[in-house]
């Protein structure tokens, strides 16, 4: 590690650096990966521009209007014990109860989080599920892009050169869905094996399916929906049968790979099982 | 080039000139002489490097010394009881034989230090989940859990 450590007051300065110094630049929220990364060589920044001396980052605020809006430098901590998220979206608090440890999630941002891209990361299954938007701002100006499009593979995100995700923004229509997020994992200081985020909005009915969303973590390159198992349940019954055929439909579109914490064969069976579980849980149906 | 960085430590202001890639551990451990901070994994896994920042329980091993600019920082060496003693934590761990090579102790208080100052009577499992960051090699747990339990219900007046 040999680097000049830079710290911005506002988007302006810190963008302005990032245009100065291009790809010889990383972005520093709470170092949590960052430094990991920076130790181990697999990078090695000349300068590293750290956003957390910029007034403003860190709200959580809900209005009916815009939804839930989270500023990138929200700590992980600060989602788990925020009364508003655990009231309109506790998929989003039970999240960040399951990632890392306390004194990780104090440090670690939910900007942080998604800018590592790593397809383990444990916020992003619950907000694509909750059709969330990142906010993005960069020399053009601020843009918004749906969550799901901003994961183009293993450590790379949409952001363009001299972009900064600055918040995330929830659509309040999503706050009467029905979602969870499950983990699965050695302990709940390990990375996932699998993560399914499943979220349901009934019908008037009560009973059948008028939005769904599943969204896998950990078995492909990025956090990805399985739209064949979202299709399979839509406008239908939300019953055991109905849930155990998307499970196993969703388990067919998991792309997994083997590596330390499980071969792919086993991750493909836990996103058929934690995907039955996960949709269980959003529909109300005990099992 | 080193950079000038101002911090309070324990309770007294302080200064030091630290490259920006020095983490929080080392400059504590080697400008300050403050050895209760342990390095063990250096990768945010063990918590052995476990100090208070503003008071919450966070990893020095993964916080430049920069970024602590302006900040307070609390320490196994500055953690004390109200009269100036030993903090109950640590007369807790002492009485529950919650030590053996010592190691993890100080960022097992710290940890416990900051989950008791968000939640004053934890259950035995609020305990056990508040401290599952931080390894021990030694104790298996046990002895660990009973001793932030008798130190919670002391700070809370009960005797146990
Ligand atoms: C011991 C340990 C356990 C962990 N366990 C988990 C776990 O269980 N689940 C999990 O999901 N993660 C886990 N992590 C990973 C990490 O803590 C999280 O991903 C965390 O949220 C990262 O946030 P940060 O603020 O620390 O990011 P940083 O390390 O500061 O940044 C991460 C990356 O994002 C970029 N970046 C950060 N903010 C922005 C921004 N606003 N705009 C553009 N780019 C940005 C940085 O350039 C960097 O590449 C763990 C890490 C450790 C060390
Ligand atoms: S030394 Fe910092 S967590 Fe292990
Ligand atoms: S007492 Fe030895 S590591 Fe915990």
């Amino acid at each position: 590690m040999h680097f000049k450590y830079l710290t911005p007051n506002t988007i302006p300065q810190a963008m302005a650096l990032l245009a100065r110094h291009k790809t010889r630049a990383t972005v520093m929220a709470g170092g949590t990966d960052l430094v990991v990364k920076m130790r181990s060589r697999a990078i090695d920044p000349a300068y590293v521009v750290d956003l957390s001396n910029i007034p403003g980052l860190d709200f959580i605020d809900f209005n009916p209007r815009d939804g839930l809006n989270i500023g990138a430098l929200a700590s992980i901590r600060a989602l788990e014990t925020s009364t508003l998220v655990g009231k309109q979206y506790p998929v989003l608090q039970s999240a960040a109860h399951q990632l890392a440890s306390p004194a990780i999630r104090n440090m670690a941002t939910l900007g942080g989080n998604l800018c590592n891209a790593s397809p383990s990361a444990d916020m992003a299954p619950g907000l694509i599920a909750l059709a969330a938007k990142a906010r993005i701002a960069g020399p053009e100006g601020e843009t918004f892009m749906p969550l799901e499009e901003f994961f183009s593979g293993p450590g790379k995100t949409a952001l363009k050169a001299g972009q900064v995700l600055v918040g995330i923004q929830v659509p309040a229509s999503q706050a009467s869905m029905q979602a969870v997020y499950l983990k699965h994992a050695r302990s709940s200081i390990e990375l996932a094996v699998v993560g399914v985020a499943a979220g349901v909005i009934l019908d008037s009915d009560g009973r059948s399916c008028k939005d769904v969303r599943i969204v896998l973590g950990a078995v492909a390159p990025t956090p990805m929906r399985a739209r064949k198992a979202e299709a399979a349940l839509l406008g239908k019954k939300l019953d055991d049968k109905a849930i155990v055929e998307a499970a196993e439909i969703a388990a067919g579109e998991a792309r997994p790979i083997s590596d330390v914490r499980a071969s792919a064969d086993y991750r493909t069976e836990m996103v058929r099982v934690f995907t039955g579980r996960a949709l269980r849980v959003a529909a109300g149906i005990a099992s | 080039m080193k950079q000038r960085v101002t911090l309070n430590i324990n309770g007294t202001e302080e200064e030091v000139y630290a490259e920006p890639w020095w983490s929080l551990a080392q400059v504590l451990r080697e400008e300050f002489g403050l050895g209760g901070t342990k390095i063990a994994c250096n990768t945010g896994d063990c918590g052995a490097c476990t100090v208070l920042l503003d008071g919450k329980a966070v990893r020095s091993c993964l916080i430049l010394a920069v970024k602590a600019q302006g900040r307070k920082v609390v320490t196994i060496e500055g953690l004390r009881g109200k009269d100036g003693g030993l903090h109950p934590l640590q007369q807790a761990f002492m009485e529950h034989f919650a030590v053996q090579c010592g190691y993890c102790t100080p960022g097992m208080i710290l940890t416990a230090k900051s989950l008791l100052d968000e939640n004053p009577a934890p259950t035995e499992e609020e305990v056990r989940e508040g401290m599952s960051g931080n390894l021990c090699r030694c104790t298996g747990y046990a002895k660990i859990v009973e001793a932030v339990m008798a130190a919670s219900a002391r700070m809370r007046g009960e005797h146990r």
